[in-house]
């Protein structure tokens, strides 16, 4: 068989062709034990072909489903190409899911074999192992705590490898009979889709969706072999899979693991990757903490920093795009670089970043320029699951911060005439797992998906911009455009602002939920001697909610000068007493708002907000991380914010 | 009670060793104060071992005899199987008892690494000298003892907390550190006095979890000094129970639960 790019038709191929041209250089390093473990491209397969016979030897069939769950660990990165090498398909899970929500997903794909981090996943399949009907045997990596379980269905990962080498002659036939069968058709991947709206659904993507997508984005960044990632993001996530596994086997690059979530700070310092990926939110925590320091630093350093990073402002973007610019200017940022710029991306683990991207949510433009200035390659994507992540990416020197870039090589993108972007590529997917009726609602017969979100190409550039999800954008009650994306992420923008839900589908106005950044505000009130004792509390500090009201008043006269969504202006706020929590269904694990969920689970304070009243009481249950219940009791206020008259233009559009 | 001379299983299924350390007939003085007064009871190998007992009861001043720190007025301490002579504290770590305190006791300006690394000093052979110049055994014993360190480092989850001050740490993880640092001793026998005070429930929660898989993960023999009922009756095996200096309970968490002399001494009696 010819089919498949360069003759390679699935990720276990892969491997074999890196195995033996990057034979000696890094596939994967973990930090443990404060020091980088690494294991070469050679070692890697031999781990790995250890596992697939381990799996033969526990009975794994073809066509059976993996469930992985945990950290990004070389180890579980190894579980899913192993389950892929004996013809299985791995399903990689959200490792903070809580039971219930891992036994939706374990029962829809029917798992016969999971394997897990450690003690804390094991607990919570064993949990919902009664539920699972064709649930099997479980593997763990991290023995600690589980010496007293009842090992009949439980296994050790060195072990199931060890049991692996121990019977190689007896499986090494079958292994490379399902090996060498393994087709471009065949399912490489399934992922569970966070789910706005109902239940996640499994999205199928073939080994064609994945090494196509691969090959194709990693040609356009030019990504090369001794490139180097942080895998640090969701295992579950199409991301992750793509870059750690796509592109990396593809391209044959390293992929580094931290040491524990709490230490990516200072092993993205440590490991300072040439490619990285983060979501907006990331940025903006990083930006956060900086601004925090800075503003603890001695008079010197303070008046330094503002003075070169004003000049990296002006010059900063206009060098990274290869724009002119003059000899002094270029010689200042020579400076800046030396004195400020450089320390501090090298603070960050940014030194080396090459390419980086951001995704999944609009980024503030504040943000966005902060880091391009810094002359950090940062560019944004835009991206689905069902996608296999491309759709249209930024290109080199076209970078801008309120559009997601043009088409992805390979990627047809088209608009229909409501204004939803649909797309067809070679990395779109094969179906949703049992789920007919969806994937017919989806995708097309001619393969064109429905995105679900609102959108237009910009006439000047060709960029794409995306206005807001397709089945958000409605409509207010006198007729004009309300987009609560929109206004929300301008919200978003300000450090203080954490979250913030818009309200206004048919109604005369709008008004809005807003969430405090706990580490921005804490600051701040820290700095002005106010002093409180809660979340809560701070939440309804008057002087907070003074200062958010200042920050919606300026959204509203950012919103203003935006002809359409003039109408969106916030009339009325108030800020949450709690915040808002995927464990308490009000997020998605991605932390994307869920807002029927939200406006159904609020309805009294959204009634508040409309009925004119100063002030509201509620109660709200919450969920602790242990899963245990709780209920918290506040007295909000609600506040009027300024809005700025409305042209009458409704006349006009008719 | 049962006869436990050759050891038991408990209920969940673990097996506990011989009498690794026995208090016989301990009396303690402070001039014309009685802190203890004549109180036997043993310590088996493997099992988790509780003093508990309202404020003033002698919990603390037990423990101290135990880690050798007080020389006990009257009565034996025999530790593995011979009879205990007077010693210097140094000594006592030598033969693999550590404890934490109930006031941390750590070097607040150096690492957290740093810390749990003096845990290793008994360890370690080399001289000042030596140790200073990097030369003979030194670089070789400092990479052993850095990688026991880091597996306890591991162990506790504070990798992220490796190279911070303990002064700048919360009291929770300054808690944690010290049970690190008494375990980088790899000690046969683990004091902890008081390891959950002071802390909210989350914090006890997980350090419970921590005793437990020492206890699971290594074979460490535990005592401990606890207030809060609830964790030392889901934790320890056997229970010490003490009041005015005195023993008025000792056997598994259920028959101290139901003795009515520790009931009146925690609920209160009235004195006629």
């Amino acid at each position: 068989m010819t089919e498949g790019a360069e003759g390679l038709r699935s990720i276990p191929a892969l491997l074999h062709r890196n195995a033996t041209r990057f034979a000696k250089a890094s596939a994967y390093r973990e930090k443990e034990f404060g020091i980088w473990q690494s294991w070469t491209w050679a070692e890697t397969e031999k781990q790995i072909e250890a596992l697939a016979l381990g799996l033969l030897n526990l009975g794994v069939n073809e066509g059976d489903f993996v469930a992985i769950i945990g950290r990004n660990r070389p180890y579980l990165y190894w579980s899913m190409v192993a389950a892929q090498s004996v013809g299985a398909i791995p399903v990689p899970l959200y490792q903070d899911a809580v039971a219930e929500e891992m036994e939706y997903v374990l029962s829809h794909c029917g798992a016969r074999f999971v394997i897990v981090a450690d003690q804390e996943q094991v607990d919570k399949v064993i949990e919902v192992q009664e539920h699972l009907h064709q649930f099997e045997h479980l593997i763990y990596l991290d023995p600690r705590g589980l010496r007293k379980y009842d090992h009949t269905r439980l296994h050790q990962y060195s072990h199931v490898q060890d049991q692996g080498r121990a019977a190689y002659d007896e499986f090494i036939p079958e292994l490379k009979r399902r090996r060498e069968k393994l087709g471009y058709d065949d399912t490489c991947v399934m992922l569970y889709t966070s789910g706005t709206t109902g239940k996640p659904k499994g999205v199928v993507l073939s080994n064609r969706n994945i090494i196509e997508t691969a090959k194709a984005s990693s040609e356009f960044d030019h990504l090369k072999p001794n490139d180097e990632v942080l895998a640090y993001l969701p295992m579950a996530w199409v991301g992750d899979f793509i870059f750690s596994i796509g592109q990396a086997y593809w391209t044959g690059f390293c992929v580094n693991c931290p040491e524990s979530a709490e230490t990516m700070m200072t092993d993205l310092k440590e490991i300072a990757p040439s490619y990285y990926f983060a979501p907006p939110r990331v940025f903006e925590t990083q930006l956060t903490s900086i601004m925090i320091r800075m503003e603890d630093a001695g008079p010197f350093k303070k008046r330094m920093f503002h003075y070169f990073m004003k000049h990296a402002k002006e010059v900063g973007p206009r060098i990274l795009d290869g724009k002119p610019v003059g000899f002094g200017e270029r010689l200042k940022y020579a400076l800046g670089e030396l004195m400020v710029y450089g320390p501090l991306k090298n603070t960050l683990g940014f030194s080396k970043v090459r390419v980086g991207y951001t995704a999944g949510e609009a980024i503030g433009p504040e943000i966005f320029s902060f880091y391009r200035s810094l002359g950090i390659n940062l560019k944004q994507l835009y991206g689905q699951t069902e996608a296999g992540v491309f759709i249209t990416q930024q290109p080199d020197g076209e970078v801008r911060a309120d559009t997601v870039g043009v088409p992805s090589p390979g990627v047809e993108v088209r608009i229909d005439d409501s204004g939803e972007v649909f797309y067809r590529s070679p990395g779109v997917f094969v179906e949703y797992y049992k789920n007919p009726e969806s994937t017919a609602s989806t995708k097309d017969a001619e393969g064109w998906v429905a995105t679900g979100d609102a959108g237009f190409f910009e006439p000047d550039t060709g960029h794409l911009r995306i206005i807001d999800r397709a089945k958000d954008v409605g409509k207010m009650a006198d007729g004009s455009m309300f987009a609560p994306k929109y206004v929300e992420n301008k919200l978003k923008f300000y450090p203080n602002i954490l979250e913030a839900v818009v309200f206004g589908n048919e109604r005369d106005k709008c008004t809005a939920f807003i969430n405090i950044d706990l580490s921005a505000v804490g600051n701040w009130a820290e700095r002005n001697n106010i002093s409180y004792a809660s979340y809560q509390e701070l939440a309804g500090h008057p002087k907070v909610l003074e200062m958010i009201q200042n920050h919606v008043e300026e959204t509203n006269a950012s919103v203003a000068q935006d002809e359409m969504l003039s109408g969106c202006q916030i009339h009325r706020f108030l800020v949450l007493h709690k915040e808002l929590d995927a464990d308490d269904g009000e997020l998605t694990r991605t932390r994307k708002v869920r807002r029927k969920i939200i406006g159904e689970k609020f309805e009294d304070l959204v009634n508040a907000l409309y009925d004119g009243s100063d002030s509201v009481y509620t109660e709200t249950e919450v969920t602790y991380e242990d899963g245990r219940k709780g209920k918290i009791k506040a007295t909000l206020s609600i506040r009027d914010a300024k809005v700025l008259p409305v042209a009458p233009k409704s006349m006009a559009a008719e | 009670m049962k006869d436990m001379s050759e050891g038991y299983v408990t209920a969940d299924g673990r097996k506990i060793g011989g009498v690794l350390m026995e208090m016989k007939n301990i009396t303690l003085r402070f001039g014309g104060v009685v802190a203890i007064k004549d109180i036997s009871f043993d310590i088996r190998e493997g099992e988790i071992r509780a003093i508990i007992g309202p404020n003033g009861a002698g919990k603390s001043s037990m423990l101290n005899v135990i880690s050798g720190f007080y020389i006990p007025s009257e009565g034996e301490v025999f530790y593995k199987g011979s009879k205990r002579p007077q010693m210097r504290p140094y000594q006592v770590a030598q033969q693999g008892i550590a404890r934490t305190f109930q006031n941390i006791a750590l070097f607040e300006g150096m690492t957290v690494l740093d810390n749990i690394m003096t845990g290793r000093l008994t360890n370690m052979k080399s001289n000042l000298f030596q140790q200073a110049l990097w030369y003979g055994k030194a670089n070789e014993e400092e990479m052993a003892n850095r990688e026991k360190v880091e597996r306890v480092i591991d162990f506790l989850e504070i990798q992220s907390i490796r190279k911070t001050p303990v002064g700048r740490l919360p009291y929770g993880l300054k808690k944690r550190v010290e049970l690190a640092r008494a375990l980088a001793a790899e000690p046969s026998l683990l004091l902890l006095d008081e390891p959950m005070a002071g802390m909210n429930v989350e914090e006890k929660e997980d350090m419970s979890r921590f005793i437990l898989d020492v206890n699971d993960e290594f074979g460490t023999t535990i005592a401990l000094i606890e207030h809060d009922m609830g964790v030392v009756m889901d934790l320890s095996d056997r229970v010490v129970v003490m009041d005015y200096g005195k023993k008025i309970g000792d056997g598994t968490p259920d028959e101290v639960r139901n003795n009515q002399d520790v009931i009146d001494a925690y609920l209160g009696v009235a004195h006629d």
